[in-house]
């Protein structure tokens, strides 16, 4: 005879988990990963940026999992990260190797090389296409016959890596602020929490990592009217970039080829004054510079922004103060801290209530 | 793709790093250490702090004790409990004498601990300024000139408001007489238990990236006036409606037909060690009996 410890606990978790699996297989229809990597790529894009992760394959494993919920496929793939060893960091990367898919430029209407428009939804109606309902396999096939059968020919003709930056025509009118060649090895902000003041390095590691409409909101806010700044799309890039690791020799030319990630960058002009000798002011550009996994474009100028902001910015404006941004765009971060709230507060609510009813007393004195 | 876990998840490599964040904070009693915080299976926010902690300390010959609220069964200790088990297969208990390894939110047990023993708690705010100061980098400049008057005044002002401190959990306390640490949102109630701890405790907070510590046989003092001294909360004239336990954190219940108010132990895992103590006494009365 003794008393035995309640179990409510670990039966209402098995119960609900249980409730869980139900509620995503109850319709008896199931979703192969393939058709998610196929079918599903923005949303493969947006997790993998968020989740600094590349992996179109785990991507859409999380997206499976989670069905489809965001914020819980991030969550799921940021902590199997954590469980990968980190056992090599790839060799820098000059972006003018990227072979490109889309690159358009809303500053200069001629850039050398041109204008590629590639896959946009940016000039499609946002019309439901009903089509789509009874979309058959056979017309897919009839479709990509042809448009392959196009873009062979097409392709022959032109050659879409190393193509010039926009950027360097600025560079050589000296229209642009000198900026130093910064060499030093960045801080990876995954293996060191960060200090302030921070690297400009350590803010784009945080700004890439960044939930895509958190990082979107601050940037819009930042153009509205919180932060003063008007930038320029001077170039924006959409294209897959090799990676190599250096071998023990250190010898560049023996680097391991490990394979392309796709990605969107952005380099943005936003004019600043530049105060002269005798009281006047010169305008020059300065550089705002975004880059992300995948096609996630609105992220990846939204990043730009906010990085012009905080390297720049007076701090008058919530969106140049770097703590403000950098703590709170976070996906896993925040959406945990605010979750957290559905756990029970008993003990400092308890707190809560003596410290009340004890100033009561008092004040009734 | 079948994929195994790593023993206590995380490769070798990080569990060496976040073991030497806190041997660094055990040397500076107090200071809040900043590590790189993995992204944990759980949600920041519900622990991960102190789950990291726990897992690279924790050896196979350990045994591990895991409490939310006081109480082992709480949603979300066995949720933790379950993970730290899954990936290293170490043996559970809730008795909190047999543990090795505490891990807990919000309260240090009422069973006082021993050498043998470390506690980990899950810290939201590790920063005890952070009501005073909101950046990150003035108070670690405040930390290091030792300019703790924005405490004080918090205490200052509070009792100019309401006659008295009105702090809540969470009370911050002065460590080996330098470091003024936010002891977790313990209540008020546990601060003293943290001085002269036989167990080490350990403080982790995963979203806010830093590890601090209060090695044993430490001196932990909450702020307060001469005139103003600390004051805990008080269960005066209450006891567990089932173990009659007094002097302990209670939790406050409602009987929903009479609506009346009655008192429970908060620690779980006490009331139940207290309930079969009696029982046991008990049992022996009744032997005497015989
Ligand atoms: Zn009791």
């Amino acid at each position: 005879m003794a008393y035995v410890a309640v179990k409510g606990g670990t039966e209402a978790i098995e119960e609900s988990i249980k409730r869980l699996t139900f509620e995503r297989i109850h319709a008896q229809e199931l979703l192969e990963i393939k058709t998610i990597m196929a079918t599903m790529r923005g949303m493969v894009d947006q997790v993998m940026s968020e989740s600094s992760l590349y992996s179109e394959f785990l991507a859409a494993l999380a997206i499976k999992q989670s069905e489809g919920n965001m914020e819980e496929a991030v969550f799921l793939l940021r902590a199997h990260r954590s469980t990968l060893p980190r056992l090599y960091y790839t060799r820098v990367v000059e972006t003018d190797t990227m072979a490109v898919e889309r690159r358009i430029s809303a500053s200069f209407k001629d850039i050398p090389g041109g204008q590629i428009l590639g896959a946009t939804y940016d000039y499609t109606h946002r019309l439901l296409d009903f089509d789509l309902i009874d979309e058959s396999k056979a017309e897919m096939k009839d479709w990509l016959d042809q448009f392959i059968g196009e873009e062979v020919a097409a392709a022959k003709e032109s050659n879409l890596s190393l193509l010039p930056k926009v950027v360097d025509y600025l560079r050589k009118e000296q229209l642009l602020s000198e900026v130093p060649d910064d060499q030093t090895e960045p801080i990876d902000v995954t293996k060191q929490s960060i200090q302030f003041p921070t690297t400009r390095a350590e803010r784009l590691q945080v700004l890439t990592r960044g939930q895509t409409g958190a990082v979107t909101s601050l940037g819009y806010a930042a153009i509205r009217g919180y932060g003063a700044i008007h930038p320029t799309v001077g170039e924006l890039r959409v294209g897959k970039l090799p990676l190599t690791i250096g071998n023990l020799s250190d010898d560049l030319e023996n680097d391991y080829y490990i394979g392309d990630i796709k990605v969107t960058e952005v380099e943005s002009f936003v004019p600043i004054s530049i105060p002269k000798e005798n009281n006047t002011e010169e305008i020059e550009f300065e550089i705002g510079y975004g880059i992300c996994y995948g096609q996630n474009e609105t992220k990846a100028i939204a990043m730009s922004i906010l990085d012009q902001s905080l390297e720049l910015g007076s701090g008058v404006h919530p969106t140049q103060d770097e703590e403000f941004v950098l703590l709170h765009i976070d996906s896993v971060e925040s959406s945990g801290f605010i979750s957290h709230l559905k756990l029970p507060h008993y003990v400092t609510f308890q707190s809560k209530l003596d410290s009340i009813r004890k100033i009561k007393k008092e004040s009734e004195k | 793709m079948q994929l195994k876990t790593h023993f206590a998840l995380f490769d070798e490599g990080s569990k060496k790093e976040i073991r030497r964040a806190i041997l660094k904070a055990v040397a500076i009693p107090g200071y809040q250490v900043p590590f790189a915080s993995r992204e944990m299976p759980i949600a920041r926010g519900w622990g991960t702090g102190g789950l990291q902690l726990t897992l690279s300390i924790i050896g196979k010959q350990d045994v591990l004790k895991v409490i939310d609220q006081g109480a082992d069964e709480s949603v979300n200790a066995v949720n933790i409990q379950k993970l730290v088990n899954k990936t290293t297969g170490v043996a559970t208990t809730i008795e909190t004498g047999e543990a090795t390894i505490i891990q807990s939110r919000h309260r240090i047990p009422e069973v006082p601990l021993t050498e043998k023993q470390i506690m980990v708690l899950q810290v939201p705010i590790p920063e005890p300024l952070r009501w005073v100061e909101p950046s990150e980098y003035k108070t670690k400049k405040l930390h290091a000139e030792n300019d703790y008057s924005g405490a004080w005044l918090m205490l200052f002002e509070q009792i100019m408001k309401y006659g008295k401190t009105a702090t809540n959990a969470d009370h911050p306390v002065l460590v080996h007489d330098r470091y003024v640490m936010a002891p977790s949102p313990i209540p008020r109630f546990d601060n003293t238990k943290m001085h002269q701890s036989e167990a080490l405790i350990l403080l982790g907070a995963g979203r806010e990236k830093k590890v601090y510590a209060v090695p044993p046989y430490t001196n932990v003092t909450s702020l307060a006036f001469d005139d103003h001294p600390f004051e805990v909360e008080s269960f005066d004239g209450k006891h567990c409606h089932l173990c009659q336990a007094t002097n302990v954190f209670m939790d406050e219940l409602v009987n929903q037909d009479t609506g009346e108010t009655y008192y429970q132990c908060n620690d779980t895992s006490y009331c139940l060690a207290e309930l079969n103590e009696h029982e046991h006494v008990l049992e022996v009365a009744v032997e005497h009996a015989r």
